[in-house]
């Protein structure tokens, strides 16, 4: 009995003194090796993609493909531009702007009262969007095509909208409802009995504890729209509500063999999700990975 | 006494909470645009319909040829081998990297920065700059400075399909990665010590605390991995639209091709609908089996 107590003592003593040399004796050499690789596997062909944006047509054949260009240029760039970046950009960000604004306004009308009530439709409203996670989007392209048309919607922006919001909206509630469902009712019961009214009480007491959740889902939301594709693929045609990831494939048309601007507007097109990660490293990876990092 | 009585009258009436009709928004447009298209597509399904016209009811030809026809057969089994294949590519190396980014060394969460950069490219960005990195004139191994590198990747038949399923490990790895390093940086860090103290290695570590502790995130990248293959359509469709042949002519893009390049949108519907049963029913099964139902008790209420 004595014996292990002070085998126990000294063992604590060793933690509390030396953490590192009983948790880490030796380095995780298959660890860092893998991860090497890895780093290889990752950093060559975004490195290849962003030097290669650099070259002109002709240093493209003659550089080493690793190698520095020899003879940097924006010029990809430039004629990325030219050719109707910029309405693809806007188009994206309407489209992106709009179907997240519906996803986080629904989503949380409906996850408020899924969290609050539960009873009657919003009940039936969580039952139907936790179905909903399972069904494949891929799987409804042909009949919402057929709405979208029948609907007079065809062709516009309006028609990538709606069907992109309908299809965040499951995750989206699940995870406004998950966070809203720790908020003590008595705060809402305070609020009510203060002589707040059931709106008010929602969006004074509700929606400002629920920011980090919305956050969230926006961002989550937000990076699906702005990268989804099948629904421009088949709900568009002309060039004018072209979106990013679509106009991608139509650059590639385009320039055909000349890598060097394909891959310039690759580059261009990643820029702004880019952007939002040097701005906010954390929040956007905990964003992507809402409802299942947990 | 009555203030008290009033007040708590007053709680048990607001304890009613919001009217339930505000989840109404959000149910018609998910209904609308989800539900309904499933039965749309079921309905579909046994007619014969051009994408103009009117359908006209065939009654199950679609569905014999759903179940006879070869090259539908060979986009199934393409789409189960593309899923395991994809499992057994990702999950082992995301969980490895996942487990070894928990740790808090700057070197690590340095590399952790660059692991994630795939994750902000859209799947449209990941197969144009693949389709031209791994172009057999232009591309990056087309110098033949590395031999083996030098191959036609997409274009040859026998390795279009491979070529694919690496190129989809290399988009949603880092995502599965993140997925890992969250699950790994909740185990309690005092097992490691308790394990350590009774001498047990690092691999026996790995299985014996971190595999079991880490069960939940297992089973939700599982699922997402495997429901996710069903779904790839954007990056193989960029790739190599479904070719050489039908070498990478998964059930998605089969489904997409019968329906809006050869217009024929009932057989196209009663593929949608092999495709929604699978990836709903594999996914619940999953739910199911792991007894991972924590999204589902949480519907049932309190």
């Amino acid at each position: 009995m004595a014996d292990t107590k002070t085998r126990k003592s000294s063992s604590v003593k060793i933690i509390r003194s030396q953490p590192a040399r009983v948790t880490r004796k030796k380095p995780n050499v298959a660890g860092g090796i893998l991860s090497f690789v890895w780093l290889a596997i990752v950093a060559i062909p975004l490195y290849w993609l962003v030097l290669t944006s650099f070259r002109t047509q002709a240093t493209f054949f003659t550089d080493k493909p690793l190698a520095f260009p020899s003879d940097p240029t924006l010029d990809n760039y430039a004629l990325v531009l030219e050719n109707d970046f910029w309405r693809y950009l806007a188009n994206s960000a309407i489209v992106t702007v709009f179907a997240t604004a519906l996803i986080v306004a629904c989503g949380f009308l409906a996850a408020y009262a899924i969290a609050r009530n539960g009873q009657g439709i919003s009940k039936a409203t969580f039952s139907v969007l936790l179905l909903g996670l399972a069904i494949p989007l891929q799987a409804t392209i042909i009949p919402i095509y057929l709405l979208i048309v029948e609907m007079g919607l065809y062709d516009s922006l309006i028609a990538i909208i709606l069907p992109s919001a309908a299809f965040g909206l499951p995750i989206a509630v699940l995870i406004l409802v998950n966070f809203l469902r720790d908020i003590p009712r008595s705060l809402f019961e305070a609020a009510r009995i203060d002589g707040a009214s059931e709106w008010k009480a929602m969006l004074s007491v509700a929606l400002p504890l629920a920011r980090p959740a919305i956050v969230t889902v926006a961002i989550y939301s937000g990076l699906n729209v702005w990268n989804g594709f099948l629904f421009p693929l088949i709900l568009t045609q002309s060039e004018d509500k072209r979106v990013l990831p679509l106009a991608l494939t139509t650059y590639q048309g385009l320039f055909t063999i000349n890598v060097p601007a394909v891959v310039a507007a690759v580059v261009l097109s990643s820029l702004p999700v880019i952007a939002l990660y040097i701005l906010g490293r954390r929040q956007l990876l905990a964003g992507m990975t809402a409802g299942f990092g947990k | 006494m009555t203030v008290l009585a009033t007040r708590r009258a007053a709680a048990k009436k607001y304890r009613v909470g919001p009217p339930a009709s505000l989840s109404v928004p959000a149910l018609v447009m998910f209904g609308f645009f989800a539900i309904v298209p499933l039965f749309i597509a079921l309905g579909l399904s046994f007619t014969k319909w051009n994408g103009l016209g009117t359908p006209e009811w065939v009654g199950l030809d679609n569905w014999a040829t759903v179940v006879t026809d070869s090259s539908i057969a060979h986009s199934i089994w393409l789409t189960v081998g593309l899923m395991v294949l994809s499992w057994i590519i990702q999950t082992p190396i995301s969980m490895l990297l996942g487990v070894f980014l928990a740790g808090r060394e700057r070197y690590r969460e340095i590399l952790a920065v660059i692991y994630f950069v795939p994750l902000l490219l859209s799947s449209a960005a990941i197969a144009i700059a693949w389709r031209n990195l791994l172009d057999p004139n232009f591309g990056l191994f087309s110098s033949g400075a590395i031999p083996f590198l030098d191959q036609n990747w997409l274009g040859d038949p026998n390795l279009a399909f491979i070529t694919v399923t690496l190129i989809i490990a290399w988009q949603f790895i880092p995502f599965h990665t993140l997925l890992y390093q969250g699950g790994a940086r909740q185990i309690s860090q005092s097992m490691y010590e308790a394990a350590a103290l009774d001498g047990a290695g690092r691999v026996r570590q790995f299985f014996s605390i971190t595999v079991p502790q880490m069960k939940y995130t297992i089973v939700t990248s599982s699922m997402l991995m495997l429901v996710g293959a069903l779904t790839y359509f954007d990056v193989i469709w960029i790739l190599t639209q479904g070719g050489p042949g039908d070498a990478t002519r998964i059930l998605p893009l089969a489904m997409y091709q019968t329906g809006f390049v050869a217009n024929q949108m009932g057989l196209a519907s009663a593929i949608a609908v092999v495709l929604a049963v699978v990836g709903m029913t594999l996914s619940l099964t999953i739910t199911r089996l792991s007894g991972f139902s924590r999204m589902e008790s949480q519907a049932e209420g309190e």
